[in-house]
């Protein structure tokens, strides 16, 4: 009986507006032809010889070191990111200040800049005859441009503004009663910015980490330059896929694209899970 | 009024040094770098790397490439943000994520999907090469995979304007007998013109300045199937360190003038909706 009233409610609810069919239409070719049957052949492509000849190319030595490289530098590299990224966002939201537009303006720079470019920069400032590489180099005998160390400067260039971006609105919406509220309690200044302020944005630079995590796991055009590419040392994922495909190795690039993928899409996934129990066990 | 909320001098002085120190070192070091390096030798080296006749076809193919894949990308994005905010049918949010899909798949991997099926050893491949047609190491090899890799700018820039601002205008305009599209073009175009015009840009300047997906594409052959960022790792691996940095320059300059064009486009529909920053 009380099933009735939603067997009657059409499926598609008749439309005020007219032009559903023409945007759906259109939407579907383009979405299916440019991204989902393309993304199909790389889901079909590494299962042509089977489970084990997937096995053996993703333990590869020189495979894992990538996986190891790929994703311990973008998981380091976010964690280096976060507290720049909100410290630009606290910084651009809550003070006025000349150039604020500017400092406002230059945070999308890694979004707009050609990775390449990023690339290319960042060897030249980093290599031991570069403005910053020469000067860690004399100071601290470190070297950075062609070591692991260089993947993981550009991956903060690339995961930056990703942080930024996403704490930035969170921080701006965030009501000041409850950090007034504190401040009549006795808090001090620095105690209500750790006890109200920083838990408040914890979901945000969660969100942040992962989408900016995601992205370095992935970037291919500022890595490439600076990590010196050497077999088993600074070999990034995405290069091993080109070298793969340069081998004509089809099946390989695929299955260690598909795994890519499937790898960083459970992080996220366990990150979103994280995020959701913080947002439960908060009153 | 604040004053319980405000921060003491020293620290919020301390933190906007910090945080401009940071912007110098990791966003504008580099920008600098690129341009100081092209100029090293002098103008001349560097206008000569641009003028290259290699150099020129590079140019020609990214702004052709981007002239296919742009186009192809807004229509796409104007006909999906109207989908998901105009319509209503089940799976909208299904599709909003699928639309964002492409942002997080490697760059290298939206090149990948497509020798896989371009490829020689590709799922088309022994078709596409019984009847001559090259997809692969050719101009629309470069385009399929640039538009893979800027495909949710549009859309993305549009879908949460379009949602938030409702569909009342579009109804009026309905009653009083207008049909779709006198619609689109006399009310809803008008009404998201600047977030149309933001999304475009960065869909162009990504689009202009990719990297990842077409080196996997393209082959490398010069003067034929090279992109300006391909060009640029050419001229760097075969040691030609100032041509390199030109050609980069000439990106980066793309880049900043994206940038500048986004943030004016920012303010002004900011001044139009009669708020303030």
């Amino acid at each position: 009986m009380s099933t009735a009233p939603l067997l009657r409610r059409p499926f598609l609810r008749r439309q005020a507006l007219p032009g559903r069919g023409l945007a759906l239409g259109v939407t579907l070719m383009w979405l299916g032809g440019f991204i989902l049957i393309p993304l199909a052949a790389l889901a079909l492509r590494p299962w042509e010889k089977g489970l084990p000849a997937i096995w053996e190319v993703l333990t590869e030595p020189r495979v894992l070191a990538g996986f190891r490289l790929s994703f311990g530098a973008s998981a380091l590299a976010a964690l280096i990111a976060a507290p720049l990224g909100l410290l630009l966002a606290w910084v651009i939201t809550r003070y006025r200040f000349p150039g604020r537009r500017s400092l406002d303006a230059l945070i999308d720079l890694p979004f707009a800049l050609p990775t390449a470019v990023a690339g290319l920069a960042m060897t030249a400032i980093f290599a031991n005859n570069g403005w910053v590489g020469s000067l860690l180099e004399g100071w601290f005998g470190w070297k950075i441009a062609f070591t692991p160390a260089g993947v993981v400067v550009a991956l903060v260039f690339v995961s930056l503004p990703f942080i930024a971006r996403t704490v930035e609105p969170v921080l701006r919406d965030l009501p000041r009663e409850a950090e007034e509220a504190a401040a009549t309690l006795g808090a001090t200044r620095l105690q209500t910015i750790r006890r109200v302020v920083l838990p408040a944005l914890l979901p945000a630079l969660i969100t942040g980490f992962g989408l900016g995590f995601a992205r370095a796991v992935g970037e291919y055009g500022s890595v490439i330059f600076i990590a010196g590419n050497m077999p088993m040392v600074s070999e990034i994922l995405p290069l091993l896929i080109v070298v793969k495909l340069e081998q004509f190795d089809y099946a390989g690039a695929a299955a260690i694209g598909l795994a890519m993928l499937l790898a960083a899409f459970l992080i996220l996934l366990a990150l979103n899970l994280l995020q959701h129990g913080l947002r439960r066990g908060r009153p | 009024m604040r004053e319980a909320t405000r921060d003491p001098t020293w620290l919020s002085a301390g933190l906007i040094g910090l945080a401009v120190l940071i912007a110098l070192v990791v966003l504008v070091l580099p920008l600098a770098a690129v341009f100081t390096e092209a100029l090293r030798r002098g103008w001349e080296p560097a206008w000569e790397a641009i003028t290259d006749p290699d150099a020129i076809s590079a140019m020609y193919l990214t702004l052709l490439v981007a002239a296919i894949a742009v186009p192809v990308n807004t229509i796409g994005g104007i006909a999906g943000a109207w989908a998901v905010a105009r319509c209503d049918f089940p799976g909208r949010r299904l599709l909003v994520t699928l639309i964002e899909l492409p942002f997080s798949v490697s760059p290298v991997i939206s090149g990948l999907v497509y020798v896989l099926l371009f490829g020689a050893q590709g799922y088309f491949g022994p078709w596409l090469q019984a009847h001559d047609i090259q997809i692969l190491f050719a101009l629309p090899g470069l385009v399929l995979a640039t538009i893979f890799v800027t495909f949710p700018f549009v859309a993305r820039t549009l879908i949460p304007l379009m949602q938030e601002q409702g569909q009342a205008e579009e109804e009026a305009a309905l009653t009083l007998g207008a049909n779709t599209a006198q619609i689109l073009w006399h009310v809803t175009l008008p009404k998201i013109r600047w977030a149309l015009l933001a999304g475009i840009l960065l869909c162009n300047a990504r689009a202009m300045g990719e990297f990842g997906a077409v080196a996997v594409v393209s082959g490398h052959i010069r003067g034929e199937t090279n992109t300006m960022p391909l060009h640029v790792e050419i001229l760097y691996n075969e040691y030609q360190f100032v041509g390199a940095f030109a050609v980069a320059a000439l990106l980066a300059l793309l880049g900043l003038v994206t940038l500048g064009a986004k943030t004016a486009l920012e303010l002004l529909s900011r001044q139009r909706m009669g708020g303030h920053a």
